[in-house]
């Protein structure tokens, strides 16, 4: 029985690693890798790739810099009705990021909750490169935030304590031992949501459109190009196997390098008398 | 000249927690159970839990009294945490100069001068615990609050830690506070101990006032005593008679109290022999040993109503072992009769 056992697992594992692989693998089968680097020089996939590295560079900042000091919140006060924060945070995660498309829509869009309003300052955001970065911010947050509240959370209490004691404001504890002391948590999480904004696909084509050198990103533009020019699509979606790889490859470097060097002083928290 | 003044009254999960106390330029000791709210009087104390009500005051200057509650940064303390709490990411001068001061007399002054670059994690039990002194000294802070400073020792290095920090406090002078679940500790580096349990001072005392006139079962219980219950009925030539709950055995004693009691009898004021010795002890226990443990030059005998610590010699002469059978035996004015907790 003990070797029956072995025997499904292993084949269940083998499984599932090689249907995990073999899309990936294909995509680099399919033709030499040399002509798949020469379609990244093609017009469309130049316009896509400023497209998203602008937008997802403002996204991404914007999510940065807000999100940190909201996770700080989050992770390290306890307040009535956190729980439900907590939640709500995490909701655009499990939401189809077409529903998150309508919803920016909803309420940015021209008729939207917030149209009117926007309208009479003359700004117009749907269809714009501003709609990309609503769009991308929006999927990745809660990303970031997720990881970022387990970062602050995670933080010895005793240690910003004694921060305080030793005169410290909350900006001091905030700058020189909070965020140094979450620094691999907001990281990992900030790589993350990186790689998912710079995917996102479904909202920002509801939300935005697909227009080439203005809203269209690279996922976008592997939807436009897959029915008219199929190595094009496919030297994106390479480019994006690397990127990926590149990431996770560097979220995995970044820990070794954190737990073998400042290995964190102490167990977990004690809470005596 | 400052002295740190409490009268507090803070709520914690369970229970509330109230003290009152006057810390002048001495270190007083607060010993109890875990959890009897020794480490929430120095976090309100520090400003890091706000009290119920009272009044916090060091020399002139109110921390907190209902309308003033200075936040942490704001009051004077240097604050010596459970485990240290030592900034991970900075060195050793860095964490000590964190909040402002130079770390270099203090460094030399506590012998770690040449661990200046180190990081905490490099660093042994012993030397964390400076490097936390060091950096809670560092501020020339008004108060001094040590929670559990010896608890994350291992045995080999607390004696010796022990007597250095006895001589820094005695050094400083200033008022300190020292949260502990260990008498020993608190006997040996404080002027006087108070005793919490369920949120109460049971008892504040110098430590010899404390083993000598223990007020009740609990702070008996902490002072390292046996502490027996028992009935107490008066019996013949001023002494009064305890019959202990176990039914069984009676012991005689010089003090007087009635109904239903704690007796008080401390490990050292037992001796044991093989044969019932021929003198004056009134009270003789024929027991069986439970277990011998031996620490130092001392070997604490564990009966089966009560312990015994003797001197190692007597414990080989006597060839003490689990299983068998010896005599305990101990005055009737070496006991104490204090109130049923």
């Amino acid at each position: 029985m003990r070797r029956l056992f072995a025997v499904v697992v292993g084949f269940a594992t083998a499984f599932a690693f090689a249907f995990l692989l073999l899309p990936v693998v294909a995509i680099f089968a399919r033709v030499p890798v040399g002509h798949l680097f020469s379609q990244l020089g093609d017009r469309v996939t130049r316009d896509a790739l400023l497209v998203s590295l602008k937008t997802s560079a403002i996204a991404h900042a914007c999510v940065l810099f807000l999100g940190t000091p909201a996770a700080y919140l989050l992770g390290r006060r306890r307040f009535r009705g956190r729980a439900a924060v907590l939640t709500l945070v995490e909701l655009p995660l499990v939401l189809p990021p077409a529903v998150a498309g309508i919803g920016l829509l909803a309420a940015f869009g021209r008729f939207g909750l917030l149209g009117g309003q926007l309208n009479a300052l003359g700004i117009r955001i749907g269809f714009t490169q501003a709609a990309v970065v609503l769009a991308v911010a929006f999927v990745e947050s809660p990303f970031y935030l997720r990881g970022a509240i387990a970062a602050f959370e995670s933080l010895d209490d005793d240690v910003l304590a004694a921060a305080r004691t030793l005169g410290a404001g909350p900006w001091k504890v905030f700058l020189r031992i909070a965020l140094p002391l979450a620094a691999g948590g907001l990281g990992a999480a900030s790589a993350l949501a990186l790689a998912r904004g710079l995917g996102e696909f479904g909202a920002t084509i509801i939300f935005a459109g697909s227009l080439q050198g203005v809203t269209q990103t690279l996922p976008l533009a592997v939807y436009a190009q897959f029915d008219q020019n199929f190595d094009v699509a496919l030297a994106i979606s390479a480019l994006f196997v690397l990127v990926g790889a590149g990431i996770l490859i560097g979220l995995k470097v970044a820990g070794w390098i954190r737990f073998g060097s400042i290995s964190p002083l102490r167990p977990a928290a004690s809470t005596s008398s | 000249m400052d002295s740190l003044r409490l009268d507090l009254t803070v709520a914690t999960r369970s229970f509330d927690v109230e003290l009152s106390l006057d810390v002048g330029r001495e270190t007083v000791a607060l010993v109890g159970p875990s959890g009897a709210g020794k480490t929430t009087v120095l976090r309100a104390v520090a400003g890091l839990v706000q009290p119920a009500r009272g009044r916090v005051a060091c020399g002139d200057d109110v921390w907190f009294n209902g309308q003033v509650d200075l936040r942490p940064e704001q009051r004077s303390v240097g604050y010596v945490f459970q485990e240290y709490a030592l900034f991970p990411h900075l060195t050793v001068s860095k964490n000590v100069t964190f909040g402002g001061g130079n770390a270099d007399g203090l460094l030399d002054r506590l012998g770690i001068a040449h661990l200046a670059n180190e990081r905490p994690h490099a660093l042994s039990g012993g030397e964390r615990q400076r490097v936390a002194l060091a950096r809670a000294l560092a501020r020339k802070p008004r108060v001094l609050l040590l929670d559990e400073p010896m608890a994350a020792l291992d045995p080999h290095t607390r004696a010796e830690v022990r007597a250095e920090l006895h001589d820094l406090l005695r050094e400083l002078a200033l008022p300190t506070l020292i949260v502990t679940h260990d008498f020993e500790d608190a006997a040996a580096l404080a002027n006087r101990v108070g005793v919490i349990a369920d949120g109460r001072l049971r008892q504040l005392g110098t430590p010899a006032e404390l083993l000598g006139a223990p007020a009740d079962a609990v702070v008996a219980g902490f002072a390292g005593a046996n502490v027996l219950a028992g009935d107490a009925k008066q019996a013949a030539g001023a002494l009064t008679e305890i019959r202990l709950d176990d039914g069984e055995t009676t012991i005689l004693t010089a003090d007087t109290m009635q109904g239903r009691v704690s007796l008080v009898i401390y490990p050292w004021d037992v001796s044991l022999s093989r044969a019932t010795p021929e003198d004056s002890t009134l009270n003789h226990l024929h027991e069986e040993i439970v277990s011998v443990v031996r620490v130092g030059n001392r070997a604490r005998v564990r009966l089966r109503t009560l312990t015994a610590e003797v001197t190692s010699a007597s414990a080989d002469r006597l060839d003490l072992r689990p299983g068998e059978r010896v005599v305990a035996s101990f005055k009737a004015t070496a006991t104490r009769l204090v109130p049923r907790a």
